[in-house]
């Protein structure tokens, strides 16, 4: 998918894994699609029908996704440059050792990631449950807040970013009338990530929804026995709403990071296409796609695109093996 | 159990509560219409001064312009080598097979998931769930190489044909849900009347999955119509270029020196997903609540 923050995404506990019946455990086939047939002769029409419902995306699946990721594994370990390419092993794993741009994309991607998914969140749940107090207006409220993480991937808001925080942007011109002169902060090496980190925080709009959603599913019962054995507002947030919470807050920090990794078009317009200035938003989707499709060296830009795949499944890992430290499921799910 | 309370403590507490709820409600509307402000303000001054004249962008951070300058969006809508209703049309192309493609080829694999029984089942439905967090960045590559070979670089093909495969896995997701909270008795009871499977997913699924349906096309006309990376990479003929290509084309050739029309480009690509956002809030909220949780 694209560098999108609005891909939601919460498998229900009952569809993580396998759908509910196991496919071919089930002896008999069901009663509503006996005709008076046989049952194989039933059961075998419908895999026939659910391999032409399924065609489409299983040719997708090995065209477009399986196939190109072995493909991707293979050109890593060659110097592919359209056309024509030949097996070199591990050179071009070798060669991301010493190469300092590299370890700069791995470094602005890091914290990019750290600060900004942090932040996103951390506004995201304080507004939810502001608007959670089903105050009047509300609907207006969320709409104002999702907003931004609808336009936030487009390339128009980037333009506006780098006018926004540009040398005679609008915050300067603020900043002015309180008697500051402000840098030019798309230009600045020491600025530049901050206003994409800020560009990342706007969007929390999605994340906002999710906690919403979440919170509404928190049965009322909680707090009114909270209250009855004398809790206060402080305690019912922290010992109520945020352990109950803490599933959601989890899968939306999953998502986040796994979606800021891959942040491309903010980065690449703000920062005319190079990555810079002095390669200070240099992401590394941007420095892949500075090696693959501006210098076609294929089979390297291959190596860093496996580079950046470990990076996200290592986190998403860490990620999983940390949560059951501090995520909360109830004892019933 | 409980201590019998004084009277005079729940009255005064009452009253005390009382007063606080409304001025706590206050406050945070002050500090809600107050963040509200801070997170809508670039836009809107963003509209505004798509109708300032060029010294006023750089002076003036209010939203009134002095003078009504339609003239950045005549400018900005011929600056390109093709007017932008061309680059509009593009978008549209790329968008409209995008739409079709995902609803035709999601709807059937989310059936089969949802409804069907086949070998393997379990295991494709964890595959599938599994390329939703696939970053494109990994297949992008031989992607390129392969649509290259094919001769479609330079074409819309290499990206409408994934849509037509299901590749957009999040989609497939959405409706099985959806189709999972339909009542079975349903297909039971077309298949009774008759209806094969084909029967039974075009007259009985289908039409009760409006609501994933159009959750489905207003995402995907968003994330198409803002896609920029994929675009990038497949459109370099100027004559395929689209919204987005020509934006950046646009800052690139003028710099900033046009910013007035800039923002007046700029404003009319955001306006169809405004459009959207107003008509299909109710949707994508929902999208996201039945996805996230049920």
């Amino acid at each position: 998918m694209t560098d999108n923050d609005v891909a939601v995404v919460r498998p229900k506990p009952r569809s993580s894994g396998a759908p509910p019946e196991p496919a071919a455990s089930a002896p008999s086939p069901s009663p509503n699609r006996a005709r008076g047939k046989t049952g194989t002769t039933i059961r075998s029409r419908e895999r026939w029908a659910a391999l032409s419902f399924l065609s489409p995306w299983l040719l997708g699946l090995l065209a477009i996704t399986i196939g190109p990721m072995i493909a991707s594994f293979y050109l890593s370990f060659t110097d592919y440059s359209l056309g024509y390419g030949e097996w070199v092993g591990g050179e071009n794993y070798a060669q991301m050792l010493d190469d300092p741009r590299l370890a700069q994309s791995i470094k602005v991607t890091a914290i990019y990631t750290f600060v900004s998914v942090p932040l996103q969140l951390a506004a995201a749940l304080l507004l939810a449950i502001i608007l959670d107090r089903g105050l009047r207006g509300m609907a207006f409220y969320r709409s104002v807040f999702y907003l931004p993480s609808l336009l936030g991937a487009s390339v128009a808001i980037a333009i506006m970013w780098r006018q926004v925080f540009g040398t005679e942007g609008l915050v300067n011109q603020l900043l002015a009338l309180v008697g500051i002169q402000g840098e030019g902060w798309v230009s600045h090496p020491d600025y530049a990530l901050g206003t994409l980190i800020i560009l990342h925080v706007w969007t929390f709009g999605s994340p906002m929804i999710i906690f919403l959603a979440g919170l509404r599913q928190i049965p009322t019962m909680y707090y009114e026995a909270a209250k009855v054995d004398g809790a206060g507002v402080m305690r019912r947030f922290f010992s109520v709403t945020i352990p109950l919470l803490t599933p959601i807050i989890f899968f939306n920090f999953v998502l986040q990071i796994i979606n800021s990794f891959q942040s491309f078009t903010q980065a690449f317009i703000v920062s005319g296409g190079r990555g810079g200035p002095a390669d200070s938003t240099l992401f590394l989707t941007l420095y892949l796609y500075d090696q693959g499709f501006t210098q076609f060296n294929m089979g390297y830009a291959s190596a860093i695109a496996w580079l950046l795949l470990a990076i996200i499944a290592i986190f998403t890992a860490l990620n999983f093996l940390m949560s059951k430290f501090w995520v909360f499921y109830g004892d019933n799910d | 159990m409980t201590e019998t309370p004084t009277p005079a403590r729940p009255k005064s507490k009452g009253r005390e509560r009382h007063l606080s709820v409304g001025v706590r409600r206050f406050v945070f509307h002050l500090l809600l219409t107050a963040a509200a402000m801070v997170m809508i303000y670039p836009l809107l001054w963003m509209l505004s001064a798509s109708f300032k004249p060029i010294e006023e962008i750089f002076s003036d951070p209010g939203l009134i312009p002095s003078t009504w300058e339609w003239s950045n969006y005549t400018e900005g809508w011929n600056a390109l080598p093709h007017p932008f209703e061309k680059y509009i049309f593009n978008s549209m192309v790329i968008v409209a097979g995008s739409i079709i493609g995902n609803l035709v080829s999601c709807s059937m694999a989310a059936y089969a998931f949802a409804r069907l029984r086949f070998p393997m089942r379990g295991m494709l439905f964890a595959i599938m769930l599994g390329t939703i967090m696939l970053p494109i960045h990994v297949v992008i590559i031989p992607q390129y190489i392969l649509f290259n070979n094919l001769g479609w670089v330079d074409t819309f093909w290499p990206l409408i044909v994934p849509k037509l495969l299901a590749t957009d896995a999040f989609f497939v997701f959405l409706m099985v849900q959806f189709i999972r909270g339909l009542p079975k008795e349903l297909d039971e009871a077309a298949s009774i009347d008759g209806c094969g499977y084909w029967g039974t997913y075009l007259r009985v699924i289908m039409p009760l999955c409006m609501p994933a349906l159009a959750t489905t096309a207003i995402f995907t006309f968003i994330w198409t119509w803002n896609d920029f990376y994929s675009q990038l990479i497949y459109l370099r003929d100027v004559d395929l270029q689209t919204v987005p290509l020509a934006l950046r084309l646009f800052m690139d050739s003028t710099g900033t020196t046009n910013w007035g029309a800039l923002f007046a480009m700029s404003i009319v690509a955001l306006g169809p997903i405004f459009g959207f956002f107003l008509a299909g809030q109710r949707y994508l909220v929902r999208g996201i609540a039945t996805t996230g949780i049920k």
